[in-house]
């Protein structure tokens, strides 16, 4: 397992990296929310980040997707600059995101939510006029298959389990088949088993696509067997194979704090907690 | 299938009803339904906008004024001799007709403004306020504000467009008859009644397909939309402009019928109205759009006509009713079970279950059951731990 | 020289208005994102309180006090307002919290019947609401519990209302037959406050005349502001008004009694709606019509104010009240009578009062298109995606 995750990591030193973040700081109102960030992400890389509450890791998401805008730093996806770009030419260029709570359009059906993601054309015009090839509607019909809602493919999404909202927002990542996937909390509130199925999935992907994990559930950290990076107080505190950062005493201490003895104790405890 | 099914035959009736009363009713109640059938093509533009996108517009009067007005200063125009002047210009002592009064004398230009200009005008103002990312309440307020400005010139403006006198129609002439005679009254609930079918197919057409479908999930989540690619600013002026138009149709409809446009069309108090016609009908269903449109303005002149001073009562009470105990308005609690529901609090039909398809069917009980448990056995989340 | 003074304080007067009434409305909306239509009706309603005290004041013991009737008036205004706005709160917006767009249409609902409602008032209408909701409310408590509690109970509640309003028509029609009860307390017409000897004077500084109810409105303008800052600021209750309005859920989980600081918010922003309506009858007579004709001005101001500021409200208000009267007084010519011609027909054209409306919208619009979040954003990060 480390072997694989070393050459990954190894990967990540490439020369053309596919998104690439160069000190880039956000400032609200005084408060640093990303402080000098750096990373890299090579292509077909799947990566996992960590980090405790108010890391930055929802405000590093932000600012690749668009939604904020750094005060100071660089964004570059496939060699150019992503700063100033507006959400949707930014989701154009291949990246997508999911997010942390499940978002799915509650009036639509789990088909139809499909059939918004999978659509390659977004202009009005087309919507209106065109047609969805029969290649995306195949495509569509797979993956409801894939993240098993063929039964509930036409009852409106609002009304399906969290777990399977958790899952048709995967599978509409996937439908809009970006370079990019970055993932926000995927198996939150979902079972074991689910668990399983969206590591699996995941590692499927990485590969053809790049992938950039952010959860809190380590054993699922573990079982992506990807390099891992941790962000504390907006910047990356380290970087290395989960057993790596696991005994990284500085990890350690931004997720326990100085209190040794309780460190020990929680090390006792378990495995899912670091 | 079987909604859909359901929904042609509501329409196949109320078709059937818009066709039997002129020979029915009277020619005074005629034209009333005439009226009211048009503010059903401006209450399809509500729904389109608040209904299917979740944008509350409460300036739609603009528009239907100004495809009111597109039309009353073509009317004013063809009624005169060559060389005069609509009357009322001698009153404020304006000599010549104003430059913008002259593209009017074409009834080809004046068929197009009528749905042009509206849509044009929506489709700017639209884009100004959505470019900024500016939707929920501060959307409703500001096309309130721009309502109380197009009221406030409209009304201002005696030298140009009569000011608070408006401009009457019902004595103008059109194809060499006056528009205020029955028979030619009686052509225009006709062409009304055709005019409300295509817009309803139009929105139909608009509200069924993927583009129905991105304006819903404009309404359910727009960020997300955005984050898939889309352009929820294009989509939103589109449909504005859209409604825009079929206000300015309905307005010119209701002019030719009413007999005058003024600037009250542009009063803060109709454009918020024009929701409610919506909201007792049925958000997000078109049937229930001009169903609504209709019946509360039959209502109104009816309650209007016998008890004036309780009208601002009941419809204070519309809007609370609707809002809090029928969201969906009448269509959409009819197409919900409402009567089964109703029948059931009186114990005349089995209350529906929570999940009807799992009583229906055994197997999917099965699954179900069995989901249950996977789901009761799900290990304890990451946060449990200490 | 003094013609802009002149000009300055009549747009400062006008302005404080504005800041009174929209105060209330800017608390409300950044606490609640609600926007309250009815909110032109509680300033109403504080107008219609003054007369009522007023009429006190002008006969019987109470008469040689009437010269400051109105500082009781002021009190009385807060207090009916805020009532019937916490009255609003418990029964209607709380029941639509999160769907601001259906509050919006249920508070203009409210509006229409509370405009109604000062012009059909009479005692027999009165006495037979007063009964209808007494029985409505009473009939729940007094029958068997188990009544209630069935599938059809819902029907039964609703039928009961039915036959409580029933009833309480059938009341006010009968008592409806005696004249002396019948007669509305107002009527639709506008209603004319007779404001005491010390409001109708004004004071003179050089050439600048300044009639005292101006001033009057302006310093009440100002202690309001300075209040409500410091209850903001200072007071347990203001503290967490403004943790609920930077984050409502973390202020949950906080122990704050979200419900009752809302229903708290309401109250003020009510009841300075109230202050506002007591202030407008300074200026001249009021109807029920009212509400309609500052509502939207307010709603610019909250628009262009931003939430969550006092100062933006306090910019914003005075800002549109200034512009406005400047604009439409036409004092530029005045004040410039040998400016170029076209630029004359310009500020002729928008020299009344309805056209400077126009062209101070235009600017609110245009001004968005710069500064989006009006002219004190909140800044951070949004908790709404």
């Amino acid at each position: 397992m480390s072997t694989t995750s070393l050459t990954q990591v190894g990967a990540a030193q490439a020369p053309a990296p596919l998104l690439e973040l160069k000190g880039v700081s956000v400032n609200f109102d005084g408060f640093w929310a990303l402080n000098d960030l750096n990373l890299c992400l090579a292509p077909g890389e799947l990566r996992a980040v960590i980090g405790p509450n108010g890391a930055g890791k929802t405000t590093f998401l932000d600012v690749i997707t668009g939604k904020v805008r750094p005060t100071r730093g660089e964004v570059l996806f496939k060699g150019r600059s992503l700063i100033g770009q507006s959400e949707h030419r930014i989701a154009r260029r291949g990246i997508g995101r999911k997010f942390q709570t499940p978002r799915v359009y509650q009036n639509l059906t789990p088909r139809r939510n499909l059939e918004v993601a999978v659509t390659r054309n977004h202009s009005p015009l087309d919507l209106l006029f065109g047609r969805l090839s029969s290649g995306l509607r195949d495509r569509v019909q797979h993956l409801l298959a894939v993240v098993g809602l063929e039964n509930q493919a036409n009852q409106l999404a609002g009304g399906l389990s969290h777990g399977q909202k958790q899952w048709l927002e995967i599978a509409m990542l996937v439908a809009q088949d970006p370079q990019l996937l970055l993932v926000d909390e995927p198996v939150a509130g979902l079972t074991d088993e689910e668990t399983e199925r969206t590591s699996d999935l995941l590692r499927q992907l990485a590969g053809d696509h790049t992938v950039l994990v952010i959860e809190h559930d380590m054993e699922f950290i573990r079982d992506l067997q990807a390099p891992v990076t941790v962000l504390h107080e907006g910047h990356v505190l380290c970087e290395g194979t989960m057993d790596q950062v696991q005994s990284d005493p500085r990890v350690i201490e931004v997720y326990l704090g100085h209190d040794h003895e309780e460190s020990a104790q929680a090390d006792g405890n378990g495995k899912e907690v670091i | 299938m079987k909604r859909s099914l359901q929904g042609w035959i509501l329409v196949a009736a109320l078709i059937a009803v818009a066709l039997l009363l002129p020979a029915v009713l009277p020619p005074f109640r005629l034209n009333l339904l005439g009226r009211f059938l048009s503010l059903g093509i401006a209450a399809l533009g509500v729904d389109l906008i608040w209904g299917y996108t979740g944008m509350l517009s409460l300036g739609q009067g603009i528009f239907f004024a100004l495809g009111g007005y597109a039309v009353g200063m073509y009317l004013q125009l063809n009624s005169l001799t060559p060389g005069q002047l609509p009357e009322f210009f001698s009153l404020y002592g304006v000599k010549a007709l104003p430059a913008f009064w002259q593209p009017f004398t074409s009834p080809l230009f004046t068929l197009l403004a009528i749905w042009v200009i509206p849509a044009v005008i929506a489709g700017l103002l639209g884009y100004l306020v959505f470019r900024n990312r500016i939707k929920g309440v501060y959307f409703s307020i500001l096309t309130q504000a721009a309502l109380l400005v197009f009221f406030n010139f409209f009304n201002g403006q005696q030298k140009l467009i009569n000011g608070t006198n408006g401009l009457k129609t019902d004595t103008a002439q059109l194809f060499g008859m006056m528009v205020g005679h029955p028979d030619m009254q009686r052509a225009l609930y006709w062409v009304t009644l055709v005019l409300v079918l295509l817009a309803w197919l139009l929105c139909r057409q608009l509200t069924r397909g993927r583009f129905g479908d991105a304006l819903i999930a404009i309404r359910d989540d727009e960020p997300r939309l955005r984050f898939t690619g889309y352009n929820p600013t294009a989509y939103k002026t589109l449909v504005f402009a859209i409604a825009g138009g079929l206000a300015g149709i309905s307005g010119a409809l209701y002019t030719v019928q009413s007999g005058i446009v003024s600037p009250q069309y542009m009063g803060v108090a109709f454009s918020i109205e024009m929701v409610i016609w919506v909201a007792v009908g049925g958000r997000g269903t078109l049937i229930g759009a001009v169903l609504g449109a209709v019946l509360i303005n039959y209502a109104k002149s009816l309650i209007s006509e016998q008890l004036p001073e309780t009208w601002l009562f009941i419809q204070g009470g519309l809007f609370l009713l609707v809002v809090t105990a029928l969201p969906d308005g009448l269509v959409g609690w009819w197409r919900l079970g409402g009567v089964n529901h109703l029948l059931a609090m009186v114990g005349r039909a089995p209350r529906l279950a929570t999940y009807p398809d799992l009583e229906l069917d055994p197997d999917r009980l099965q699954e179900s059951q069995a989901l249950s448990t996977q789901a009761s056995e799900a290990r304890p989340q990451p946060g449990d731990t200490p | 020289m003094d013609l802009l003074y002149d000009t300055l304080f009549n747009g400062l007067a006008i302005g404080s208005v504005l800041v009174l009434a929209a105060l209330g409305l800017a608390v409300v909306f950044g606490l609640m994102g609600v926007i309250n239509m009815a909110h032109g009706e509680l300033m109403m309603i504080g107008a219609y309180t003054t007369y009522v005290v007023q009429n006190l004041f002008k006969t019987g013991p109470l008469e040689s006090l009437f010269p400051i009737y109105i500082l009781i008036a002021i009190p009385a205004a807060f207090l009916i307002s805020g009532l019937a706005g916490l009255l609003l709160e418990k029964t209607v917006i709380r029941r639509l919290y999160g769907r601001p767009l259906e509050t919006l249409l249920a508070t203009w609902g409210v509006s229409l019947i509370l405009q109604q409602f000062v012009r059909s008032v009479s005692t027999a209408f009165f006495v037979g609401l007063l009964v209808a909701v007494a029985i409505g409310v009473i009939t729940p408590l007094v029958s068997p519990p188990a009544l209630w509690q069935k599938r059809s109970s819902p029907l039964l509640r609703t039928g009961s209302w039915v036959v409580a309003g029933a009833i309480g028509i059938g009341l006010a029609s009968a008592l409806g037959q005696v004249m002396v009860l019948d007669t509305p307390w107002f009527s639709a017409r506008n209603i004319d406050v007779t404001a005491p000897e010390w409001l109708r004077e004004s004071i003179s500084l050089g050439s600048l005349n300044m009639p005292t109810a101006r001033l009057f409105i302006i310093a009440l303008t100002a202690v309001c502001l300075l209040a409500v800052n410091r209850f903001l600021q200072k007071s347990v209750w203001g503290i967490r008004i403004r943790a609920v309005t930077q984050n409502r859920s973390m202020s949950s989980c906080l122990g704050i009694p979200t419900e009752q600081v809302d229903a708290l918010t309401f109250l003020v922003g009510s009841g300075l709606a109230g202050v506002a309506g007591a202030a407008l009858t300074l200026l001249g007579p009021v109807g029920p019509n009212l509400g309609g004709s500052y509502i939207v001005d307010c709603f610019m101001v909250v628009v262009l104010g931003g939430v969550g500021k006092l100062a933006g409200t306090l910019v914003a208000a005075l800002g549109i009240g200034v512009l406005s009267f400047v604009i439409g007084s036409g004092s530029l010519l005045v004040v410039w009578p040998t400016m170029p011609v076209a630029l004359n027909e310009l500020v002729t054209f928008f020299a009344t009062s309805s056209m400077a409306k126009v062209l101070v919208f235009a600017l609110v619009v245009l001004f968005l298109q710069i500064r989006p979040a009006g002219l004190f954003p909140q800044k951070g990060r949004m908790v709404e995606a």
